[in-house]
């Protein structure tokens, strides 16, 4: 270490406090752009628009339309989970497995396309999937059924895992690739086939990675509404679709709020799940 | 903490408003209008004979747009809503009365049926210019359905399940429902409403999907074979695929006029009268009306059309007194607004 790097260092552990200055621009960010809105998303969510308190915003959930928009987020964005967790923890093991050089160019293909625009990657799929799309076009040329999924929940599901699934592999792949050799090659010592190894040695090992993938897949998939709009014709109502409704066109910001925190309620549940569930290991 | 939260509040917002910069002085007009609604060479030529500087924006349906204007989330000098929205806009005191003597191109070129027209939403013609009119009818390919459609019931029809594009906007999709069944579109009544939403609920499963300015390419592509659109739409539609068919249904539609307007609070109010006078002047609404195929109140420039095919066109200039089933969208109140956006809500969550 240089001994400016040590400088730097001792200035950010330093005890007596000084070090927190380095946390400064930080602490303002979070301050104005995390905290006072999630206070001013609260403070609507429980006032209605003479600013009294209710919880009507709240209990609003239970209502039909919202209730069926909920449930259906949440059992879409579980489905993209679980998709893209059996399509990621194979592909991370194999990376995991690679030499250096070869796992960089794969992760690099496996990346690119967030170079691009999230939106027009979405618009693309709109193309592929029309009836009169591409994809249509090919299977129509060789006389093969067509593929009716666009404006179907299907297509949602396909929308969410197509564009959340390099959140689940790179921190699957980086929980897997700190696993110490030592410790698979023990196992096998000890006489545990390969099966035992998995469950007993490697998964038990990657719960970290697993719970962090889980967590930044199922948080935008159960909150989106541009993938459900784009994909599903606006046919298929999110809770996410309802609540950016009620901001940009209902122009009713008090019920907006109140259903986002309703939100926010499952997604604190999931955290403090994952959170239960890495303690335990 | 009761006490703490309101001023913490209020100085984030403080901040962040003063973060935006002020515009009033810079010579420039704000424009905030419908997705491909005018000829951008005519902006071109704004700046160039006036040298102001024209920031445009756009905006989907006037649901998006009005709590923009409301909220003050930005400011915008010149607006063009739709007959309800601006009477709702001139209740709410969101509007400023013109000064017609700043734009004398209004009051020559524009059809004085257009200024009767507009006295429903705008009684005293104080606060809108007519800047595109049209009506709301069924675009139709005819090589993929095997009859003429001439209602709205036919958009319940089995047999073009999956072919059926409607409008992603609530006050026109409840329109199509109300007017099948002979109601008023601007009803308020609890039964009407309740039937209109059952049926949209009914026809849920043959809709292929809701989309807005979206129709336009799915029905030049033959992604769809029946879709709700705006005669203007119709008329560029059918430049582009000539199997294309539109018809106001047999049960009628609606009439609507969208208007340029004003906002109270503008910050670049001459700037303003400027940009409306050039959109009224002939040369401007022909070309304006030639790019985007809306029908134009502007009758100087209707005279100059050399096409008399466009001219006497049916679907750009309908002879509205052979229909007695039209009407045209009044604002309904706030409550009423919060019953459709309910029901709204119901049907889209099917």
């Amino acid at each position: 270490m240089s001994s400016s790097m040590k400088k730097l260092h001792s200035l950010y552990t330093d005890k007596s406090g000084k070090g927190k200055l380095l946390a400064a621009p930080y602490v303002f960010w979070s301050a104005f752009f995390i905290i006072i809105p999630l206070c001013m998303i609260l403070y609507y969510g429980v006032t209605d628009k003479t600013g009294a308190f209710t919880l009507q915003n709240i209990t609003a959930i239970a209502s039909i339309g919202h209730a069926r928009a909920f449930w259906r987020s949440l059992l879409l964005s579980v489905v993209s989970t679980v998709i893209c967790f059996l399509l990621a923890y194979p592909l991370a093991m194999i990376l995991s497995g690679m030499k250096e050089k070869k796992h960089n160019f794969i992760i690099l293909i496996f990346i690119l396309p967030m170079w691009m625009n999230f939106l027009l990657r979405t618009l693309a799929w709109q193309t592929l999937l029309e009836k009169t799309g591409v994809i249509n076009g090919i299977l129509s040329f060789f006389k093969l059924p067509s593929l009716r999924i666009i404006n179907t929940p299907y297509a949602i599901v396909l929308g969410m895992v197509y564009n959340f699934l390099p959140f689940m592999v790179l921190p699957l792949y980086n929980a897997l690739s700190k696993i110490d050799e030592n410790v698979i090659n023990a196992a096998k010592d000890l006489g545990a086939n390969k099966i035992q190894t998995f469950f007993r040695v490697i998964m038990p090992l990657s719960i970290p990675g697993i719970i962090s993938g889980v967590t930044m897949v199922f948080v935008p998939a159960l909150t989106t509404f541009v993938i459900s709009t784009l994909l599903g014709g606006s046919k298929v109502l999110l809770i996410g679709n309802v609540i950016e409704q009620e901001f940009t066109q209902a122009s009713n910001w008090h019920l907006g709020s109140g259903l986002s925190i309703v939100l926010m309620i499952f997604i604190i549940l999931n955290m403090i799940v994952s959170a239960l569930l890495d303690k335990e290991d | 903490m009761k006490k703490l939260l309101p001023v913490c509040l209020g100085a984030a917002l403080c901040l962040l408003g003063g973060c935006g910069s002020d515009t009033s002085n810079e010579n420039i007009v704000i424009v905030y209008n419908w997705g491909e609604y005018v000829d951008p060479d005519t902006l071109a030529m704004f700046e160039e004979e006036t040298g102001i500087e024209v920031v445009y924006d756009e905006f989907e349906t006037n649901e998006t747009m009005y709590p923009k204007i409301e909220n003050g989330a930005a400011e915008y000098d010149v607006v063009c809503p739709s007959d309800y929205m601006i009477s709702k806009m001139i209740q709410n005191d969101l509007l400023l009365e013109l000064d017609f003597s700043h734009i004398p191109n209004a009051k020559s070129n524009i059809g004085s049926q257009y200024w009767d027209q507009s006295r429903t939403f705008d009684p005293e013609n104080k606060y809108s210019v007519p800047y595109c009119w049209g009506t709301v009818g069924i675009l139709y390919n005819k090589t993929m359905v095997d009859e003429p459609l001439t209602s709205w019931a036919q958009l319940w029809d089995e047999k073009y399940t999956d072919e059926i594009l409607m409008q992603d906007s609530v006050r026109d999709a409840f329109m199509v429902a109300e007017k099948m069944y002979g109601y008023s579109m601007n009803t308020t009544d609890p039964d009407e409403l309740q039937r209109a939403m059952n049926a949209l609920i009914a026809q849920k499963p043959i809709v292929q999907a809701y989309v807005v300015d979206q129709v336009r390419d799915k029905m030049i592509g033959g992604e769809a074979a029946i879709g709700v659109i705006y005669s203007g739409e119709a008329i560029y539609t059918q430049y582009e695929n000539a199997d294309l068919e539109y018809v106001i249904p047999s049960e009628g539609t609606n009439v609507w006029i969208d208007s340029w307007v004003i906002l109270k609070d503008a910050p670049h109010k001459e700037n303003a009268e400027k940009f409306i006078d050039f959109m009224c002047r002939e040369d401007i609404a022909l070309k304006n009306f030639e790019y985007i195929t809306y029908s134009t109140p502007n009758e100087a420039a209707k005279a100059l059309i050399e096409d008399d095919e466009i001219r006497n066109s049916p679907i750009a200039f309908p002879d509205l007194t052979q229909y007695d089933n039209l009407e045209s969208y009044t604002y309904l109140g706030e409550e009423a607004d919060e019953v459709y956006n309910e029901l709204w809500k119901e049907i889209k969550s099917y």
